[in-house]
């Protein structure tokens, strides 16, 4: 009863274009059958996330574990509420990061949970970058 | 199956038959010889009902089957088209739907039942148990069948039970990927929840056939809780149990008819009118009703783990119950103490099931936990202590002394207090959703609504033409073929109308060459869609796209609060959907009241959602003309438009008020007609 060939297959990585995504914008791509946030962040998210001490965060985790190196300005991370299931709404909640509807889960600038029933931070799908305006996830 | 059977058939072809297979002795010694005890009330019917709505929901699921297509993208609408296109297809439909809901109904009455009199205790712990599994059972089959109509609700409310088993240590990721099929609740588990769902009820068949062979080896428990000793203590199955059987079966048929023909969403969600989604969340996911108790307690933990643990626990602990509870008394009637915590009990499982419907913030979490540990308290600590330190009032020698001794105990509260807090359940599952709308709908006078509502024509016909002037610029039809238009209960074209309705519109087909053409439609065409997918009406209208119509009046609602839910029940108010579309269309205001801002690019609806609506005002005075000199004022064209959408949500409603008419006087008459007879056949028996 594990996935069919099928659907393994339709799960192989996809390549998307960053250039439209201007700074403060995000979009939500379809990989797997999950929603995947692709945040281009402002500098003032960017440093909030930073800056949080990792000692006041329920799952710790530094900012720059969840993004590749040169690229900080680039938040990717799987917008499924790690509580059960559903899709967190960006740049809603009082962390400017994502709002979870369902059970009130925040999240923050980095996908890292902040407030609410969620038990781990939004996960970071495997990706890589093709070119300074490219990725490829999975 | 209470021995050999003493049952002689004098036919000879029958008198061969025993010989081979004794199977018309099995019948008689456990339907027709069997003895039942005297004293039963009809709390003990409801195993007669859960039998007969086990066989009507196998029955109508497997109908249904034969039209249902299991697959992602087609479900929602093969659903739709048993309602509107098979024959009585909305009515298969509405007894399945209505009909898990009532199974619930009674399965809830049948285990408080067994609570409050002792039927789990010695010799009957096997029978309880093979009953927990049963009800366990339900659940699987029951949550299954709500994701195949693949609503908003199937796909969210499978998303959010398929994670609880993430929760599972090391396994938990593979587990629900098993589940899945997938990466994430897609087609492939659509299709194996529907294999289980047909599958799940035929184990349930089996394990009911172990539940009755266990009742009929230890024999029926009864309210005195003493073992028939003499036969003076019992009657035989046949006629006594079977007319009161019936005659309680009959009863709750008109229960059950109420729902199928006059309230068939009450017990639904709005939102399962909207085809599933998975890039939307629905703001509040909330199961079935009768799952509430448990998500409530699943919430109140704040560790997913425990949560999810606890949740199932709660179920699990009814097997444990005949060893928590060790008082040598049976019946909780003749049990001062357990009788007043049995029913604080009760409460609690109530209340537990109205915070499963809300939002889970402040008070209501706070309560939560409190009643979820008041529920587990009544397990662990009240029983097992209760059973130690209670001293019970004496209990009647036998049977036949309390069938003597017998008065009129006032069952008439306990069914009010039965009904108030099943009202109390339902309600508050539907009061659960959307707590941020705008200004309640002011509720209108519509000609469909009530026992004996029906389209008024005139506004279908006039609906219909402003749809099609104004509507369609934006929004599809897509369930809505033109032939419905000629259908009886529609707006009353001939069928000829109909076709020259349908031959103004340009159809596309594709010719042999394999290349789109353009054709007049055709009376079996549907209303085409103005835009030809979902993301070119998006890109074409600031982002998002313009919903279909055809189920608009019953994929929106609003919340109606106490006490009105429960007064829904008794007046059928069911026009949310419509209350709320008309409402819509009136409320726009030119600019947003001082103090309030909107979006650039939305405009502001009183009566929407947070009042940024994406649409613009569509109707203005005088817009559409009308030929029967009916007003052109925008609070007509709402009211006409919106009764017509009523129409293309629910075609066939004039039916099915009709047809429920029948049925109710038909029930009743049944109804007392087995009431009479079970009176004259008990007449010497009390």
């Amino acid at each position: 009863m594990n996935p069919d060939a099928a659907t393994i297959a339709a799960g192989a990585p996809i390549e998307v274009d960053l250039t439209p995504v201007a700074e403060g914008q995000d979009i939500k791509v379809f990989w797997r059958g999950k929603p995947i946030y692709i945040s281009h962040r402002t500098k003032k998210q960017i440093e909030e996330a930073q800056k949080v001490p990792l000692s006041s965060l329920p799952d710790p985790q530094a900012d720059s574990a969840r993004v590749k190196a040169g690229h900080e300005q680039w938040l990717v991370v799987i917008g499924i509420c790690t509580h059960l299931g559903c899709i967190p709404i960006a740049h809603e909640g009082n962390y400017d990061g994502f709002f979870c509807p369902c059970h009130g889960s925040q999240y923050d600038s980095s996908g890292r949970i902040r407030q609410g029933p969620a038990p781990a931070n939004l996960p970071v799908p495997p990706y890589t970058f093709v070119s300074d305006t490219k990725i490829q996830i999975g | 199956m209470s021995g050999p059977s003493d049952y002689q058939p004098s036919n000879p072809a029958l008198k061969w038959l025993e010989r081979r297979l004794p199977i018309i002795g099995l019948v008689h010694s456990s339907f027709v010889a069997y003895p039942t005890p005297r004293n039963l009330n009809y709390w003990w019917t409801f195993g007669a009902i859960l039998s007969m709505m086990l066989a009507v929901q196998i029955l109508t699921g497997v109908i249904l089957a034969m039209h249902y297509t299991p697959h992602a993208d087609l479900a929602f609408k093969s659903v739709e088209l048993i309602v509107r296109d098979v024959n009585y297809g909305w009515l298969l439909r509405n007894m399945h739907a209505c009909g898990a809901s009532m199974f619930f109904f009674a399965v809830y009455i049948h285990m408080f039942r067994g609570l409050y009199y002792g039927s789990y205790k010695e010799p009957r712990e096997v029978l309880w148990i093979l009953g927990v599994i049963i009800y366990l059972l339900m659940m699987a089959t029951g949550f299954m069948g709500y994701v195949l109509p693949w609503g908003q609700m199937s796909f969210w409310g499978a998303t959010v039970i398929t994670n609880l088993f993430s929760a599972v240590p090391y396994f938990g990721e593979s587990i629900v990927t098993l589940l899945w099929g997938g990466y994430s609740v897609g087609n492939p588990t659509l299709n194996r929840f529907f294999s289980l769902h047909y599958l799940l009820p035929f184990v349930i068949a089996g394990v009911v056939v172990l539940h009755v062979w266990a009742l009929h080896v230890a024999g029926q428990n009864n309210p005195a809780g003493v073992e028939p000793k003499t036969e003076k203590d019992t009657v035989p199955f046949t006629p006594y149990a079977t007319i009161k059987d019936l005659f309680g079966v009959s009863c709750f048929l008109i229960f059950y008819a109420w729902f199928i023909f006059y309230m068939p969403n009450y017990l639904g969600d709005a939102d399962n009118y909207i085809p599933a989604n998975p890039g939307v969340t629905p703001a509040h996911i909330v199961p079935e009703w009768y799952y509430l108790p448990f998500y409530a307690i699943l919430r109140s933990i704040p560790n997913k783990l425990a949560g999810v643990v606890a949740m199932f626990s709660a179920i699990i602990i009814l097997c444990f119950l005949p060893w928590l509870d060790s008082a040598r008394t049976r019946s909780t009637k003749y049990r001062p103490l357990a009788k007043q915590f049995f029913w604080i009990f009760v409460v609690v499982c109530v209340l537990l099931g109205y915070l499963g419907s809300q939002p889970p913030e402040g008070v209501y979490v706070i309560a939560g936990r409190i009643l979820t540990v008041c529920y587990f308290a009544y397990f662990l600590i009240v029983l097992p202590l209760l059973s130690r330190i209670e001293t019970p009032k004496p209990v009647p020698n036998s049977i036949a002394d309390d069938v003597l001794a017998k008065s009129g105990k006032a069952i008439a509260s306990v069914v009010a207090v039965l009904v108030v807090a099943g009202g109390l359940l339902v309600g508050g599952a539907q009061s659960a959703k959307a707590e941020d709308h705008g200004d309640a709908p002011p509720a209108q006078k519509w000609s469909f609504s009530g026992w004996k509502g029906t389209f008024d024509r005139g506004a279908l016909q006039r609906g219909l033409k402003v749809y099609k002037e104004v509507c369609a610029n934006c929004h599809g039809l897509s369930y809505v073929a033109f032939r419905n238009l000629a259908d009886p209960g529609g707006p009353g074209y001939s069928v000829a109308q109909a076709s020259a309705f349908a031959s103004d519109y340009k159809i596309k087909d594709l010719n042999d060459a394999g290349e789109t053409f353009e054709r007049p439609g055709r009376a079996a065409d549907y209303f085409p869609s103005p835009f030809p997918n979902e993301q070119a009406a998006a890109a074409a209208n600031g982002g998002k796209a313009p919903p279909d119509l055809s189920l608009m009046t019953k994929a929106r609602s609003y919340k109606r609060g106490f006490p009105w839910f429960l007064l829904d029940f008794f007046s059928q108010y069911q026009e949310q959907g419509p209350d709320y579309v008309n409402a819509i269309l009136i409320g726009f205001e030119d600019k947003a009241p001082a103090g309030v801002t909107i979006p650039e690019g939305t405009y502001y609806n009183k009566y929407y959602p947070g009042h940024a609506i994406k649409m613009p005002k569509p109707l203005n005075d005088g817009q559409v003309t009308y030929d029967d000199g009916s007003p052109t004022t925008v609070a007509q064209y709402a009211h006409d438009v919106t009764t017509f959408l009523m129409w293309t949500a629910e075609p066939h409603m004039e039916a099915r008020k009709r047809l429920g008419l029948q049925v109710f006087v038909f029930l009743i008459l049944f109804a007392g007609l087995m009431y009479f007879t079970k009176k004259k056949v008990w007449a010497n028996a009390h």
